[in-house]
Order: C-alpha cells, then structure tokens, then sequence
C-alpha cells in the first residue's frame, strides 16, 4: 500500500521534468525580456534612476507624439477601409456554391503570403517612380497618378490596405453564415425592405464580428514594421520605425526611451487583441447554437489552418 | 441554395476585382523577374532567364538561403523537442494548469516583432549572458514567435487521439508512461503536428522584423537579403520574391492537402 502511494507520488512529480525546458524557454526568451523592457522603461537613459521621464518624453516631445499619431492614422485608416472591403467581399464570397467560394478564399488567402518585404517591393515595381503604371500612364497620357507618391501617406495607405483585405475578408465572411435566409424572407413578409433587413437585424448581428476583426486588423497595422520600412528605410516617422531605429542604434542611444515607446505600442496592440477576444466572447453568447454552427464540418481544420495563417503573416505584415 | 449557387453578375465581377487587385502585385513582380527588357510597353518586349541564373550563382544569396534554412529547422525541431512533452504533461496530468499555458502562449499573437525584439536586445546584449547578434538569440526569439501554432496543432493533436484514455488504456496494459508515451501516443499524434510544423516553417521563412533587429547585422535571411538588394537591382529583386513566394507557395500547397486528408479521416 505505502509503495504504491510512493509510486504514485514519485509519478506525481516526474511529469514536471517535462515542463522543465518549456519554463527555461519561456522564461528566458519571453518572460525576461518584457521584464526588462518594462523595468527599462521607467529607468533614466543618463543615470538609470527610477524616472517618469521617457513616457513623458514620449508623450510630450512632438516628434515622438508625431509618430504616435501618424502610426494611430494610419492604423485607423487602413483598418477601416480593410473592414468596408472585407465586409462587401465577404457578403458577395457567401453567395457563390462553396466549391467557389474555397477557391476564391484559397487565391485570397495565398496572396496574404506576399507580406512585408516582398510586399513592399511589388508595389514599387507597380506604381513607384518608375514603375510600370507609372510609366505606362505617362506614355498614355493619362493623369489619373499624376499627383500620386508611392512614398507618401496615401501610399503607404494604399499598400497597408492590400495587406488588411485578404485578413479582413477570412475573417468575417463566417459571421455571414450566421444570418440565415429564413430571417430575410420573414422580414420581408412582415414588409421590411432589404436595407431595413440589414440595418435592424443585419448589422447587429455582424456587429460583433466587424469590431472584433477591426481590432485585429488594428493591431496588425500598428505592428506592421516590414513594409513601411522596406519602402523608405527608416523615413517615416511611424512609431514601429521609431522604435526599431532607436533601439538598433541608428540615431541616439536611448534604450530606455526606446522601451517607453515599445512599451506604448504594445498596449495599443494588447488592447485591440483584447477587444477581438472580448468580442468573440460577446457574439458567441447570443448568436444561438444554430446560428453560429460552421457551415461545412470539413472546412473547419482547413479555415481552422486559414486564419491562423492570416494572422501569421501578421507579423511580416 | 439555388441562388448561392448561382451568383449574380454583380457578384462575380465583384470577385474578379478583388482577385485582380490581389494577384496584380505578384503578377507583376514574377513577369519583371522574367523581363529582358520592359519600357512603355505593357508586356516587356523580351522574356529572359538571365535574372534566375544569376541569382543562383551569386553565393550571398545562397548563403542567406542557407542560413534561412537551418535557421527555421533548428527553431522548428527544438520547439518541438520541448512543446511536445510540456502540452502532453499537461493535457494528461495537469489539466488545471492549461488556461496559464494558454495565456503564455497567446502573447507573441498580440506583442508585435518590434517590441519583442525591443526586450530581447536589452536583456541579451552585454550582461551576463551576452548573446547579441548570435544564431542562438535568434532561435530563442523563433521558438516565442512559433509558439502560439505549436501549442494549437500539438494540443488538438492530443485531444483528437484522447491521449489520456490512450495513456491510461495503456496504463492498464501494463505500460509505463515513458514507454505508453513514445510507443502508443507519440506515432499516434505525427499527422496532427506535421501541419503545425510546417505553417510554423513557413511563418518563419517569412519573418523579417525580428531577424533584421536582432542579427540582420551579421546573418543574413531571404527576407534581410531581399530587402538588401531591392535598391540595385529590381530584377534581381523580383526573382528573389518570386523564388521565396514559390517556396512559400509549395509549402501550404502541401499543408492543405495533409489538411484536408487529415479532416476525411477525422469525418470517416
């Protein structure tokens, strides 16, 4: 009896080896270096005392508060505009037979590879100073780009967008299945019209879904370091930029500052993350269990793959 | 179901606009990568391969497709080697403990590459443990990069075969767990993680921020070269994105189809 318990206790303790590597790696590559980035962000950069100064500095220097803005605008513009056309895609991609619409989403989701660098540098051969429709149209004579700078905000926007598209649309074309037909016909005999339908009971339904993907695509924008900085190097003044140019050493030596900024945008990121997870929590509680079923049991692991994938390329984005 | 499956002109001409829009950037990168000569035309007046050859002759791409290699692969097998026992330790034995896992393993999801690369850079170089620069930081900062894939295909992998009546049944067999583990669940759970695997590869072929912060300085990646040599030449430049989108595409091509087995058996 006793050396069975012993048994047992010894096997009680011996599965904890097995988290033991797990906890070095985390600790070491995840928990230490946020620790030392929060800790660092409220140190001094000159004498390393416990200071207020970087956030202030952060907040206050108009520089610094410039690249805020302009990573918030730009965050916020590209999202928007991501969601618009995701929303109309998605409505338009659930009418089609699903064999289509798999293909349609997989050519979508396939073009969401093309992130970051690459992405950056397609969109210089496209419309850059001498790029393809560039040329074209002058040759043409047209003027439509006439005052169009690849290398400006609406550029940048432009290609932030093409990244956002494809992530929106994988996103919230399943909320779409939610919203059965049977609702539509019902309304319509009780004598709703069709923009009614969708403004009373239509985008309720999806308004869950549309803020939850917005804070992804948000986030992802805020984050997104790749493609601006494959664009012009390090000349916008994009926060990402910022930071990256601080801490690498390009232009001052102020790591403490840089934590600060690291430490701003990782809240902006988390917050929006957040609102996705309190969302999804919100839109699982009452839409009814029919309602929010998958439409195919066999496309899930395959979307299940899809979304992940999106989000992935989040991270080149 | 009838109108679903027949969608209107509308939404078809929709659709096209979008993929247009989608594929246009990739269309031109791979037709400027094959371009001899291309002015004012809309296609170039002459096709070449030159681009290509010259590419795969140049060493320091080669290198940097080298390193990118090995890179990903000892990121991906040493996550492997350590999230394979940590999630199976705790689906089996301590189920109480998933929900602190879970929210370990979701950050990298929302802490985007900068900051993480802000806190590796600060705790790495100089102090005691001075690895700045180095392949292993980078590997570190890879395996948090991963891990949010990892946990998701190892975990569902585990509840997919019910590991632990599987350890159990074998329990009563007569197995001990190290035996039960390696002998009944481990062969049992290869299908479900070679996906995770190989989404994990291809998100860290792809990878930019952390690499070109953290070593950009001394290792060179596809994607560091890339964005090294977009200035000189373009159409060195295309062929390199075209390469790697390739590779990429392959890559998922696969992954669907190990996928969409996976899901028949699970049906059937």
């Amino acid at each position: 009896m006793i050396s069975k318990k012993k048994r047992y206790r010894l096997r009680g303790r011996l599965w904890v080896l097995g988290l033991v590597p797990f906890a070095v790696m985390v600790l070491a590559f995840q928990l230490a270096p946020v620790w030392s980035m929060l800790s660092g962000s409220f140190r001094s950069d000159a004498d390393s005392r416990w200071t207020w100064h970087n956030y202030y500095t952060a907040l206050n220097s108009p520089f610094y508060l410039k690249a805020i803005e302009n990573s918030l605008l730009i965050s916020a513009y590209s999202s928007l505009i991501g969601i618009v056309v995701g929303l109309v895609c998605a409505y338009s991609v659930t009418r089609f037979a699903p064999t289509v619409r798999d293909r349609i989403l997989m050519l979508s989701n396939m073009t969401s590879n093309f992130a970051g660098v690459p992405l950056a540098f397609a969109y210089i051969i496209l419309l850059g100073s001498n790029g393809v429709f560039t040329l074209l149209f002058r040759e043409w004579g047209w003027n439509v780009f006439d005052g169009f700078d690849l290398y400006s905000w609406t550029g940048l926007t432009l290609v932030y967008v093409y990244f956002q598209v494809p992530l929106s649309l994988l996103l919230l074309y399943p909320s779409f299945y939610g919203i059965r037909e049977q609702w539509k016909e019902a309304a319509s005999m009780l004598g709703a019209s069709s923009w009614q339908f969708w403004r009373s009971i239509g985008v309720p339904i999806l308004a869950p879904a549309i803020f939850g993907t917005l804070g992804i695509l948000f986030a992802n924008a805020m984050g997104a370091y790749a493609t601006a900085y494959a664009l012009v190097g390090g000349n916008y003044n994009l926060l990402a930029i910022r930071i990256g140019s601080i801490v690498s050493g390009d232009v001052t030596n102020q790591p403490n500052l840089g934590s600060a900024l690291a430490v701003l945008l990782a809240c902006t990121t988390l917050l929006a993350v957040s609102l996705n997870a309190w969302m999804t929590k919100r839109s699982a509680r009452y839409l009814t269990g029919a309602a929010k079923a998958p439409p195919r049991k066999g496309f899930v692991r395959q979307r299940g793959t899809g979304v992940a994938l999106a989000e992935a390329k989040e991270g080149t984005g | 179901m009838t109108e679903r499956n027949q969608a209107g002109w509308g939404h078809r001409t929709l659709q096209s606009l979008l993929l247009l829009y989608l594929l246009l950037p990739l269309a031109a990168t791979a037709v400027y990568a094959f371009a001899g000569d291309w002015q004012d035309t809309v296609l170039p007046k002459q096709w070449t391969l030159e681009w290509f050859e010259s590419l795969f002759q140049d060493t320091r791409f080669l290198e940097a497709l080298w390193n990118s290699l090995y890179l990903c692969s000892i990121s991906v097998a040493l996550s492997l080697a350590v999230m394979i026992p940590a999630v199976f330790v705790l689906t089996v034995y301590a189920p109480r403990l998933e929900s602190l896992m879970k929210g370990i393993v979701v950050l990298p999801y929302a802490v985007p590459g900068v900051v993480a690369a802000v806190g590796l850079i600060r705790t790495y170089s100089g102090g005691p443990i001075d690895i700045a620069g180095t392949a292993y930081l980078l590997v570190g900062a890879y395996f948090v990069a991963i891990l949010p894939y990892m946990y998701q295909g190892i975990r569902n992998s585990l509840l997919t075969v019910s590991a632990p009546e599987l350890m159990q049944a074998a329990g009563l067999l007569g197995a001990g767990p190290v035996r039960a583990f390696l002998t009944v669940v481990l062969p049992n759970i290869v299908p479900g993680i070679l996906v995770s695997t190989l989404l994990s590869f291809s998100v860290l072929f792809g990878e930019f921020v952390l690499t070109n912060m953290l070593v950009g300085a001394h290792l060179q990646t596809v994607q560091v070269y890339l964005s090294r040599r977009m200035g000189e030449s373009g159409h060195l430049a295309s062929a390199i994105a075209i390469s790697y989108f390739a590779f990429i595409l392959i890559l998922s091509m696969v992954l669907m189809k190990l996928g969409q087995t996976k899901g028949r058996r699970v049906r059937g």
